[in-house]
């Protein structure tokens, strides 16, 4: 059922806003590992919802020198509200324009509701995903999976 | 279904018996109002099991939304530290509206506690490693808001509320010991 890019195949490459004036590519990421959270949506009205979630924890993920980058359909400058008011101390990017293409190269897109899926990709430091995971877009994953991927990876 | 990595021990802060055929851990915030919410709930599922029932407090403080959730947590450690740890959690969570370090300090008093000390506690940081600990864990485990709850060792995805909660403990627990869930 799930089209997500499975584990062992590469990354595609993106270049997508940051914020409203800049960009950033996923290849000057090279040299370390790289969490991507695909999730459909700013603003959801949960306290601890799963991209606070990751805000919390990444001191964990920082432990083994992984970037996490965040990235849903909406725009830069509601990307810049939200990341303000959680206080996001990771990047969100804006897959907005085309909508969703990068979601839809990682196999993340919802066609129908015109959002991401809530995936996520564990991305080694020479480009390769080593792990990938959907969660129905109801449930928040967690953080398990990606640091038990992350793990793997720092072995 | 994620499963709790750190197994509980006697270094927990754990209300009834160590043998309860059912332990019920939470990973909370005390200034989440969903874990206020969740508060009340528990002590009726404690009265509800009895001693089939083992509950486990571990702190995860959301510090970047939750400012004081961090101190709560300590002052909660030392008054633990102190044997007074559920007293103060307690406390604590009846009182969520007046989160700050005057309340610390009130509850001190209340639980005779020496209010210097817990202020000396807080400002050297003295139990963040502990509560830092819990929160690693927590996150290897799987915790994804707050509160969560694992049900011997597994996480409970369904919603918290007393009828859901009162469902999963019974699961878990062989048949001829299930408590009516109405």
């Amino acid at each position: 059922m799930s089209t997500v890019l499975p584990a062992g195949t590469p990354a595609p490459d993106f270049t997508l806003h940051v914020t409203p004036d800049q960009q950033l590519s996923l290849k000057e990421l090279r040299g370390q590992p790289v969490v991507l959270v695909f999730y459909p949506a700013d603003w959801s009205p949960v306290c601890g919802d799963q991209v606070g979630l990751y805000n919390e924890l990444l001191s964990e993920f920082r432990k083994f020198n992984a970037e996490v980058l965040g990235i849903s359909v909406d725009g830069a400058w509601c990307h810049d509200a939200f990341a303000h008011d959680r206080k996001l101390h990771f990047p969100l990017l804006a897959d907005f324009e085309p909508k969703g293409a990068v979601a839809k190269s990682y196999g993340a897109y919802r066609q129908g509701d015109g959002v991401c899926e809530r995936a996520l990709f564990v991305i080694d430091k020479d480009g390769i995903i080593r792990w990938s995971y959907v969660s129905p877009v109801a449930v928040n994953p967690g953080a398990d999976g990606i640091l038990d991927a992350l793990e793997k990876l720092s072995k | 279904m994620s499963k709790l990595r750190v197994p509980v021990t006697s270094e927990d802060h754990a209300q009834g018996p160590a043998d309860a055929p059912v332990t019920l851990v939470e990973y909370g915030d005390y200034q989440c109002p969903h874990c206020g919410h969740a508060y009340p709930i528990v002590k009726q599922l404690q009265r509800r099991f009895g001693n089939k029932l083992r509950f486990v407090f571990r702190n995860f403080p959301l510090r970047e939304v939750h400012p004081q959730a961090e101190e709560a947590a300590e002052a909660a450690e030392f008054a633990g530290a102190h044997g007074k740890f559920w007293e103060m959690h307690d406390a604590i969570f009846e009182n969520q509206q007046s989160l700050g370090d005057r309340l610390f300090v009130q509850l001190a008093h209340a639980l005779k506690l020496d209010p210097e000390a817990l202020a000396k506690s807080l400002r050297a940081g003295e139990f963040a490693e502990r509560v830092q600990a819990d929160f690693a864990g927590g996150a290897r485990s799987g915790v994804n808001g707050t509160p969560t709850f694992f049900i011997n060792g597994q996480r409970h995805d369904a919603d918290f509320e007393l009828e859901m909660l009162t469902a999963a403990v019974n699961e878990a627990l062989p048949q001829k010991s299930r408590a009516a869930e109405r």
